[in-house]
This record gives structure tokens, C-alpha cells and sequence, in this order.
């Protein structure tokens, strides 16, 4: 029944078509494919944390963890093993869909605060694992030497050619979503949001689904990371700490959490703020943070994405009035 | 043996609930037969909500057995439960206040669907033929609680005495063949706690089974076929309602002056 309209989603696919191309008419703007890329990669994070988060109601603060996993995956495996690139990126969703399941299986019976000490914890334990494994993480130096992206002799070894790759697979993962949320799974995660006890008492097997949002969020999160190791060729412990997990919930804070598009906007402007519009903040780039998460909170519940029912409901008062 | 299976739908055997020190249920025995209406009174505190998370599942019970057409279930997940046909309400309304009317009588309707999270991710037409048909189902039944021309609405945005009804019709759409419900006349006024009452009869006279708890004790009279009365988690009388209104321990215990 909740119907996610298609238009914006299609106008939204052309402007991700064309949008490398209006970028290199515009010299100011070129290098923004680049950051797109990151945006990108963010995404397939965000749309999942957005499912688990906006619509089923259960907090994650360990994200960055299974993002870690995906890099780390692919780039040992691929690094030091030579193996297909592909073939990594696989395994290493289906490491993070096995430590998902374990970790949530504990720790989605906690509620509210339980749960996000225990994502947060979860993240900790796992950094920690990346910059103390040093034999094959490398440690806090990194790791370095991640061969890039090739399929059947193609090889995207250009920011463009990486940006549709990345888009293309954003856009599929967006629509699967969308489906999901439309249907009757996504129904039983808003019930389980809403009620616990209604949820289980209509038959929603509520520990199940709790579970599968998890894991299937791990799972984008872990593709994301390989992604990002093939991207830029290294990686180092650094990336994947407590506060990228807290700035992907300010991401879809800032966007809006309860509705999908939320996940997009809020990592865009994220995105962007951080790489190009506060890099001369530097260390009081996070002030900004706490501002924005402040500001949202307080003055814009549901984010960016709930900007467009204030104005609609602004103007209908306004017309009511005049009568 | 089976004969006794098919006449009682619900069968409790010494159900005990124990919270810390605080004896909520103890040793309750009781049978509820099929299409019948069957309530459950006593005062505050009695027992009767804690009866009811029993049944449905919310927790096991300490001790005892509860029988489902035969079958314990004493020890199953309220997910469980409810997929073999037992339904409730909630005492305090626990609609799903994100969702709209329709919506929640659709995830009343969830036990009828196998929902594969790879098949709704990819759309596949089965399962939206399924949303389709659920969809129409659920608005028959809007339409049998006079919920209708409301489809649309925020479950939320109802008064009180439509989101009792919008709970009631969420917990038919499973269809189930026994159907708890926790007050459903609770903060009601008088046209309203009608239409309850009627709808309530309306069920029954469909063939659901109605456990109801309720302390308006005009609709208790007027609708149950029996009644079970509980006071500090003992059972204290059980019968037609014509013997439980003139039983002495009930009135000492209970009624008082109401009746
Ligand atoms: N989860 C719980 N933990 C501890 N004690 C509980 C719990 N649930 C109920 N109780 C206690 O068990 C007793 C029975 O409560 P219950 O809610 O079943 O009564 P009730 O008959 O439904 O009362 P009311 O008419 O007020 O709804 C009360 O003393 C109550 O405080
Ligand atoms: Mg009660």
C-alpha cells in the first residue's frame, strides 16, 4: 500500500546519466564526478541503514565495521592472493552476512540504547581488529596495492567508467528496496517499528525480520567497502572508525529516516560537505556535524525529505486561510 | 477424546503465572467451546490481561498447559500462535500509528502470506498479485467494522473509539478461529461501546470463537454465552451469566453494588 512514486525515481536515474557529462562543461565543478563516486559507495551503505533504521526502527552505530569487512575482504584476497576481484567482493558479503547474523542475533533482543552500545562496541572490537592484525591488514598504515575493477577485458580504471559501475549497481540496490518496502516485508518492519507485542501477536515472526534487515544492511555495507578498496587502492583502519558510523547517521538523519530518499540526499550533501565544502574546517569539521545533527533534530524531524510535506502542508494552511 | 477436541477450541490445565513473588494466575483451569463467547471479569489486577499474554503467546506461562483444538502450545512464540488461528487486542490500543487504516488490517493479514524478503526485493508478480487480493480482503473487512471511507487515514489520526474497532478489525483479518479481545469497550461512550458490542456479536455469529475481557458488565451480560470470574488469579465462578450474577462469592468479590 505505501506507494514510493517512480517519476522522481526515474528523473533522479537521468540525472546520475548525465551528470559526469554536465560536470566537465563546468571546470569549477569537474572534480564533483570524483566525490560523486563516494557518494556513490556511501549510498549503498545508507539505503540499507535506512531500511534497518528509518522503517524497522533498529539502530546500528557499527556500520563502519561491516564496510571495513568488505575492504578488508577484497583487499587481502585480492592483494595478497591474487584472487578475482568479483569473486572477493561475494565472499566478503557473505563474511558480513555471517557476522551480522551473530552479532545481531544477541543484540536485536536489546532495545534503544542497549542496541546501539552494543553496534558501537561491535564497531570498536572490529577497528581494533584491523589496526592490530597487522600481518594481514598491515595495521594503522594500511593497506595498499588493491588492483582496480576489470570485467571481461573492460576495465574501469577512469573516474567516469567507476562512477556509472558504482551508480549502476546504487541504482539497483535503491529499486530492490523500494520493492521491499512496498511489500509485505516492509510492512512487517514498520509494524515491528510501531508495536512489538501487535507485531508478533498478527504473526510477524519479529526476531526473523529483525535478522534479515540486519544482515541485509551488512551486506550493502560489505559491497560498499570493496568498492571503495578497488577505488582508491588502499585502505587504512582510519576510514572505518566509530565516527564514520556516527556520520552515516547523521547522513540519513540530515536526509530523513523515515523515508528511503532520505538515505540519497543526506549522504549527498554529507558527502560533499566533507570532501569539498568544509575541508577548510579541517578538525572543527565535526562541530559542523554536531550542528547540523542538532539543528535536524530539533527544528526538522524528518530531515530533507520531510521538507517537501512542511511546504506542501504550509501552503495548504495558507490557502484554508484565505477562504 | 476427539469429540472433546472439536466442542472445546481452548482448553487451559493448571496454568500458573508467577511474576517474582506475585501470584497472577494460579492453577486456573477452564475450556472455552468453539463459537461460543466466553468473558472473563474480575476486578483490577485479577489476572485477566496476564490470561491473555498466556494465550497468545507474550510469555509462557510458569506452569500448566494451554491447548489449542488439542494441541499445547504453552511453550510456542506468539507468532507461532497466532499463524494456527488465534487472534487479540490490546488492552491500551497498540495500532501501528505509522501506518495508515488499510495498512493495518493488511499486517493483520500477514500469517496468510509467505513473505520472501529476495521475492518482494525483486517484485516478482506472485507477490504482488498476493498484495493485490490482501488488499481487497482487508477492505471487506474496513467495510464489516464501517471503517471504510477511512482507508486512507493515519491510523493515528482516529478517535479512540474507531482505533478500538480498527484493532478488532485487524485481528480478524488473520481469520482466526479464536479471537481475544481486552477490553474492547474500555473508554468508550455509550453509541460507541453499541456498535462494539454489535460488532462483537457479529463475529461470533460468523463462527470465531470470542474470549472477551470486559468490565462494562451490560455488555457482558447481554453477549457472553459464559462467564468466567477471576479474582487474585483464582478462578471464583464460572457459568451461564444469569448463575455468575446471582453467585454470592461473585458479588462479595466483585460486583458489589454494579450488579
Ligand atoms: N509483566 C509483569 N511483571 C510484573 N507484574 C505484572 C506483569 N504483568 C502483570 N503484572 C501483575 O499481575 C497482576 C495481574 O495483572 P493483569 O494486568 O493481568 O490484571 P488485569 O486483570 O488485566 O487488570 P485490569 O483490569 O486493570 O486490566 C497485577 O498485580 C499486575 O501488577
Ligand atoms: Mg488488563
Amino acid at each position: 500500500m505505501l506507494r514510493i512514486a517512480k517519476l522522481p525515481i526515474a528523473v533522479f536515474a537521468l540525472f546520475i546519466i548525465v551528470f559526469p557529462w554536465i560536470a566537465r562543461q563546468i571546470p569549477v565543478i569537474e572534480h564533483y564526478t570524483n566525490i560523486m563516486v563516494f557518494v556513490g559507495i556511501y549510498c549503498l551503505i545508507t539505503i540499507g541503514l535506512s531500511l534497518l533504521m528509518g522503517y524497522a526502527g533498529q539502530i546500528s552505530i557499527g556500520h563502519a565495521a561491516f564496510f571495513g569487512i568488505g575492504a578488508y575482504v577484497s583487499g587481502i584476497l585480492t592483494a595478497k592472493y591474487g584472487m578475482n576481484a568479483w569473486a572477493c567482493m561475494v565472499i566478503g558479503m557473505a563474511i558480513a552476512a555471517v557476522v551480522a547474523a551473530l552479532v545481531g542475533a544477541p543484540s536485536l533482543k536489546l532495545k534503544g540504547h542497549y542496541l546501539a552500545m552494543a553496534t558501537i562496541a561491535f564497531g570498536i572490537i572490529v577497528f581494533i581488529i584491523f589496526n592490530e592484525e597487522i600481518e594481514w591488514t598491515g595495521g594503522p598504515d594500511g593497506m595498499s596495492g588493491i588492483p582496480g575493477l576489470s570485467l571481461f577485458g573492460f576495465e574501469f580504471n577512469s573516474v567516469k567508467r567507476y562512477y556509472y559501475l558504482v551508480w549502476g549497481f546504487v541504482l539497483a540496490v535503491f529499486i530492490f528496496t523500494v520493492n521491499v518496502i512496498q511489500s509485505g516485508t516492509g510492512r512487517a518492519l514498520r509494524a515491528i517499528h510501531a508495536s512489538e507485542p501487535a507485531a508478533s501477536a498478527m504473526g510477524v515472526d519479529v526476531f526473523r525480520f529483525k535478522i534479515l534487515v540486519f544482515v541485509y544492511s551488512a551486506v550493502l555495507a560489505s559491497l560498499a567497502g570493496s568498492f571503495y578498496a578497488h577505488y582508491l587502492n588502499f585502505i587504512n583502519p582510519s576510514t572505518f572508525d566509530l565516527f564514520f558510523s556516527v556520520k552515516l547517521l547523521i547522513m540519513i538523519a540530515l536526509g530523513g529516516m523515515h523515508s528511503i530518499w532520505g538515505a540519497i540526499v543526506g549522504t549527498g550533501l554529507i558527502t560533499f560537505l566533507s570532501n569539498e565544502w568544509l575541508r577548510y574546517f579541517e578538525e572543527f569539521e565535526i562541530i559542523v556535524y554536531g550542528a547540523i545533527l542538532l539543528f535536524v533534530t530539533v527544528l526538522l524531524p524528518d530531515g530533507l525529505a520531510g521538507v517537501p510535506g512542511v511546504v506542501k502542508g504550509w501552503f495548504r494552511k495558507q490557502v484554508s486561510d484565505e477562504r | 477424546m476427539s469429540a472433546d477436541i472439536e466442542e472445546n477450541v481452548l482448553e487451559l490445565q493448571g496454568v500458573i503465572v508467577t511474576f517474582g513473588g506475585l501470584m497472577a494466575l494460579s492453577d486456573l483451569n477452564f475450556k472455552v467451546r468453539r463459537g461460543t463467547i466466553k468473558a472473563i471479569i474480575g476486578p483490577n489486577g485479577a489476572g485477566k490481561t496476564t490470561l491473555f499474554n498466556v494465550i497468545t503467546g507474550s510469555f509462557p506461562p510458569t506452569e500448566g498447559t494451554v491447548k489449542f483444538k488439542g494441541r499445547p502450545i504453552q511453550h510456542l512464540k506468539a507468532h507461532k500462535i497466532a499463524a494456527l488461528g488465534i487472534s487479540r487486542t490490546f488492552q491500551t490500543v497498540e495500532l501501528f500509528g505509522n501506518m495508515t487504516v488499510i495498512e493495518n488490517v493488511m499486517l493483520g493479514c500477514h500469517t496468510k502470506i509467505r513473505t520472501s524478503f529476495m521475492a518482494s526485493g525483486f517484485a516478482v508478480p506472485q507477490s504482488r498479485r498476493k498484495e493485490k487480493q490482501i488488499e481487497e480482503s482487508a477492505l471487506k473487512i474496513l467495510k464489516f467494522i464501517g471503517l471504510a471511507d477511512k482507508f486512507k487515514d493515519s491510523a493515528d489520526s482516529l478517535p479512540l473509539g474507531e482505533q478500538k474497532l480498527l484493532e478488532i478489525g485487524r485481528a480478524l483479518a488473520s481469520e482466526p478461529e479464536l479471537i481475544c479481545l481486552d477490553e474492547p469497550a474500555a473508554g468508550l461512550n455509550e453509541t460507541e461501546t453499541h456498535v462494539a458490542s454489535s460488532l462483537i456479536k457479529a463475529i461470533n455469529a460468523k463462527g470465531t470463537t470470542v474470549l472477551l475481557v470486559e468490565h462494562d458488565m451490560k455488555v457482558v451480560m447481554n453477549i457472553s454465552n459464559e462467564i468466567l470470574v477471576l479474582n487474585y488469579g483464582e478462578k471464583i465462578a464460572e457459568g451461564p451469566p444469569e448463575d455468575v450474577r446471582n453467585s454470592h462469592r461473585v458479588i462479595d468479590a466483585y460486583l458489589g453494588g454494579v450488579a
